[in-house]
């Protein structure tokens, strides 16, 4: 026991001269709550940044948000803690004196989703009267989020001064917020919190209103009637919300199909390939993008723009050379077309996981595909919105192309007469290899569009080849029109079935009426009439 | 006899097909020459896919075995033969895979065979490897609810990876709204059920859990993400506990970003999504979320610093990363080498009956234990996402988590334990004291 005694007081001691040799003269609670920073311990980060922020220190904003993007380095051996700016220069963050250079054992200060959410709110305080309305914007969102009693004051005093509408709105809803959890805040103030959360209508004041807790029976009453108003308005906006995932997956259908739709509907070859070749399309996005990156990383955002043309080409002269070596030979045996495509599919397989490697390959989003805005109570993403507008755009430019140009025009008569468009003069092998390259060129850009939303490996045409030939089938062989409605009519009928049925039970259920309709309409949605069906 | 058999096909054929049988007789005096110099190595099965949608997973543990061959034969092998890697590739193909198995034991005569990642092709191997009587270590965590005498379970069982992650965020994050997600076969639905018992039996009330299961490769994730925003706007935290598989996760996380759900708001912890799924996608979207596994190549430690270095230097890659599947692999090809060397015997029965005792180092500075049950013990790690597609450890069980072989949140199976060494039954009612035997 003795010797123990000792042993700990003298540890005791010794701790003690340590403390005192390595902290700063003047250390107050605000240096000791930086010198927590240093400990990598996440409840000392959390009670650092809790007296940080409520410190009234200048340099408390530059701490935190230096914390937020990971530049508030500490030193585990000194326990000093730095800030380093955006500019390289960094000062000391408990005395903020500039220092010439961060010691190499310093790391960033860590955080984990518990501390980010504490630092939002800390930001969201401090931020309240910023000079940017942005930034202020922000802070009576985080604010909102967080609605914490002591953020009261702040909000009062910077809605007196606040001149912006939206922000002014913004600081309304927090402080309703804040008023509705207060336990102390009169009936009244509860009263309006709630008429005001009502107003705003969304998710959000939803889950504030049912998450309140015990309330004064006239508030739960209130409440209880904004949920009942909030709940009928948010039904309606998800019809709307399902009619627009609808459409979105439509596009993708329609996207994946519409190469096929030539390939298969106009010209008759089961090509199991197809989907191979939007695969390849899809890699010269990443190879495109690869070099961006390298060489000209300003490009980047034009990316996608660089490679649809491309994609086009690559993927057009492999259709061209397929056609030339392997499917002439087989026309009018389908079942031998079949086949060949179907090993064709896996030979293209085999050889991109060889070429590039089994895995996934990363293509990313340029910015203005990132992201999304609200319209009402729904959410757009913008890959999403692109993708709809680049479909249509490649639909209508096919139509034209088909209606208008020589090339169209001799598609046309070939497919519906061969003799008696090759009597006219048509040269109709060389039209069916540029009518097998057109659909394989298309199949091609729509992989560059399908690289942003699914993922780029090598089996990526294999869960679009099926879902390509059901849109044709239910659409109606050879008519491009019906391709379009088929595609849009089965993602819409597939985004209202998935909310009730779930994924799986809803892509059943897909296809089992598709089946049933091919019963009763074999030739699908809109069926070719006339003599051109039976040649 | 195949000298004769071929000279027998070339006297009866033509030109052309003496031809053919020439190159026949050359390979097959090739692989004679082959299986005369592999008297003296020991053989070892890989079989993992090669190709097919499995192959982006599988490819790497391939080359996980490949490496730690090369890295043993190095040391001198093992009962100073060399050993002598055997790979097939079952094609992601499920019934291929109990095909290989066979060719492997019969035709290679295979002392052990390292392999599959499903559960489907563990269970489609199982018979294989039960009538050959052969060892399959599988490096993959997985649901539980079995411990076969021929199998050694070197991945996480769901109390040594699902359970525990529930626990942190119920504690460290106060979550009390679940999303269970998962894509739609047997290992995510079996997890699911074990963690909706354990949730009730923690007092989360039914309609705060939600479950959701999608296809293989499902691609369009609006609705769901729009229905897991809706399911998170009640008022109370919560959190999705994921077990999509594979491909799937990058359009999801894609789809979280985009419709704007931060992990600080609801979190996303995965029980699939380890490095080497994130080294083909953009990981500014996925920032915070989380990821539950009982290895991750951030964390420091002598053991795992060795490791990467080697490895990165056998692939000549110096970006390759590692992941949880793989140390797997390290831990069970050290066990098995290490029973080898004791029982001095690469009998698959005296292996089997040394293998429950053994210790092997793990990568993260513990020692692994293989159990009676044929799991093994391992520490549990939650990390974050980090920027540059790593993980930053939040959190870690204190010791080493046993693997139970079958769950106790589950009626079903609560009263079994698996028991190779004293009971010698996989499957042991502890309440009726019997062996339910094979075929449950």
């Amino acid at each position: 026991m003795p010797t123990n005694l000792s042993a700990r007081l003298c540890s005791f001691v010794l701790s003690l001269f340590l403390i005192a040799f390595a902290l700063p003269a003047f250390a107050g609670p605000f240096e000791d709550a930086v010198a927590k920073f240093a400990n990598d311990d996440f409840s000392d980060t959390d009670e650092a940044i809790g007296v940080v922020a409520g410190s009234g220190n200048k340099l408390a904003l530059p701490i935190i948000s230096a914390l937020q993007d990971g530049r508030l380095m500490a030193d585990p051996d000194s326990k000093k803690v730095y800030v380093t700016g955006a500019d390289g220069k960094s000062i000391d963050a408990a005395t903020g004196e500039p220092v010439a250079s961060v010691p190499d054992s310093a790391s960033a200060v860590r955080l984990n989703n518990r501390l980010r959410r504490s630092v939002d709110t800390a930001i969201g305080n401090l931020t309240l009267q910023s000079p940017d309305v942005g930034t202020r914007l922000q802070a009576a969102q985080s604010v909102f989020k967080s609605h914490e009693e002591t953020a009261l004051e702040p909000v009062d005093a910077a809605l007196a001064k606040e001149t912006n509408k939206s922000v002014k709105a913004a600081l309304g809803d927090a402080r309703a917020a804040i008023l509705l959890f207060k336990p102390d805040a009169t009936e009244v103030e509860k009263l309006e919190a709630v008429a005001t959360l009502k107003a705003r209508g969304d998710q959000e004041a939803m889950a504030l209103l049912t998450g309140m807790g015990d309330q004064p029976a006239t508030v739960t009453k209130a409440a209880a009637s904004a949920i009942s108003s909030i709940q009928s308005s948010l039904a309606v906006w998800s019809m709307v919300q399902n009619a627009w995932y609808g459409l979105s997956l439509g596009s993708v259908l329609l996207l994946a199909a519409i190469g096929l739709a030539i390939t298969f509907g106009v010209m008759g070859v089961i090509n199991m390939a197809h989907g191979e070749m939007v695969m390849i399309g899809a890699y010269t996005t990443f190879v495109v993008q690869e070099v961006i990156r390298t060489r000209y990383p300003g490009l980047f955002d034009y990316s996608l723009l660089i490679a649809v043309p491309l994609a086009f080409l690559v993927a057009g002269a492999l259709g061209v050379l397929i056609e030339r070596s392997i499917i002439r030979f087989l026309y009018g045996r389908p079942l031998e077309t079949l086949l060949a495509t179907w090993g064709l599919s896996l030979v293209l397989q085999q050889a991109v996981r060889t070429m590039f490697g089994p895995t996934n390959r990363e293509v990313g989003n340029p910015s203005w595909m990132s992201g999304a805005f609200e319209l009402g109570q729904i959410t757009i993403t913008y890959n999403r919105l692109w993708i709809l507008v680049f479909t249509l755009a490649v639909f209508a430019i096919l139509l034209a192309m088909l209606r208008y140009t020589a090339l169209g025009l001799e598609m046309r008569a070939v497919t519906q007469n061969r003799r008696m468009a090759a009597s006219m003069g048509i040269a109709t092998s060389r039209v069916d290899a540029l009518t097998f390259g057109l659909g394989s060129g298309i199949a091609g850009i729509a992989g560059v569009a399908l690289s942003q939303i699914d993922n780029v490996s090598p089996n990526l045409g294999q869960s679009y080849i099926i879902d390509s030939f059901m849109v044709v089938v239910f659409g109606g062989v050879g008519n491009l029109w019906g391709t379009l409605v088929g595609a849009f009519t089965l993602g819409i009928a597939n985004k209202f079935l998935e909310p009730v049925a779930g994924a799986v039970l809803g892509k059943i259920a897909i296809l089992v009426l598709i089946i049933l309709f091919i019963q009763k309409r074999p030739r699908g949605l809109f069926a070719l009439k006339g003599r051109a069906v039976e040649a | 006899m195949l000298n004769k058999s071929t000279h027998d096909i070339a006297a009866s054929f033509s030109r052309r097909g003496m031809l053919a049988a020439t190159a026949g007789l050359m390979l097959g005096l090739a692989s004679i020459s082959g299986a005369k110099a592999a008297d003296d190595t020991i053989k070892v099965g890989v079989l993992h896919s090669l190709s097919g949608t499995m192959a982006i997973s599988e490819t790497t543990l391939k080359d996980t075995i490949l490496f730690l061959i090369d890295e043993q034969n190095k040391k001198g092998g093992v009962l100073g033969k060399k050993l002598e890697a055997v790979v097939v590739d079952p094609a992601s193909n499920w019934p291929l895979f109990a095909e290989k198995a066979r060719e492997l034991i019969t035709k290679d005569k295979v002392a052990v065979v390292f392999g599959c990642w499903t559960s489907v092709s563990r269970k489609s191997v199982l018979p294989v490897f039960k009538e050959l009587n052969n060892i399959l270590f599988y490096p993959v965590q997985y649901e539980g609810e079995e411990s076969e005498r021929n199998v050694f379970y070197t991945g996480a069982a769901p109390n040594q990876q699902a359970i525990p992650a529930v626990d942190y965020l119920m504690k460290d994050e106060k979550v009390k709204r679940w999303v269970l997600a998962g894509t739609d076969y047997v290992y995510p639905r079996t997890t699911n059920k074990i963690l909706e018992a354990y949730l009730k039996s923690k007092g989360v009330a039914q309609e705060d859990i939600m479950i959701n299961y999608t296809p293989f490769g499902h691609s369009d994730w609006q609705t769901i993400v729009a229905d897991i925003k809706k399911f998170g706007s009640a008022g109370k935290k919560t959190a999705v506990v994921s077990t999509i598989n594979g491909d799937a996760n990058v359009p999801f996380y894609k789809e979280l970003g985009n419709q704007g759900i931060k992990a600080k708001d609801i979190p996303v912890v995965a029980f699939s999504v380890g490095e080497e799924e994130l080294a083909g996608i953009d990981t500014k979207p996925l920032l915070g979320h989380l990821a539950a596994w009982n290895y991750f190549e951030s964390i420091k430690s002598p053991e795992n610093e060795k490791f990467i270095k080697a490895w990165q230097a056998y692939t000549k890659n110096p970006k390759r990363v590692t992941n949880d599947p793989m140390e797997a692999h390290v831990i069970g090809f050290d066990m098995w080498i290490k029973a080898v060397e004791k029982v001095k015997s690469t009998d698959p029965d005296k292996v089997i009956d040394a293998l429950p005792g053994i210790e092997a180092k793990n990568l993260t500075g513990g020692t692994s234990k293989m159990l009676p049950n044929h799991h093994i013990t391992k520490p549990v790690f939650i990390g974050e996402i980090k920027a540059n597609g790593q993980f930053d450890v939040v959190w870690k069980t204190p010791g080493l988590v046993a693997g139970d072989a079958w769950s106790k949140e589950l009626d079903g199976s609560k009263d079994l334990v698996g028991d190779w060494v004293g009971k010698k039954c996989g499957n042991f009612n502890t309440k009726t004291n019997k062996c339910l035997g094979s075929g449950s």
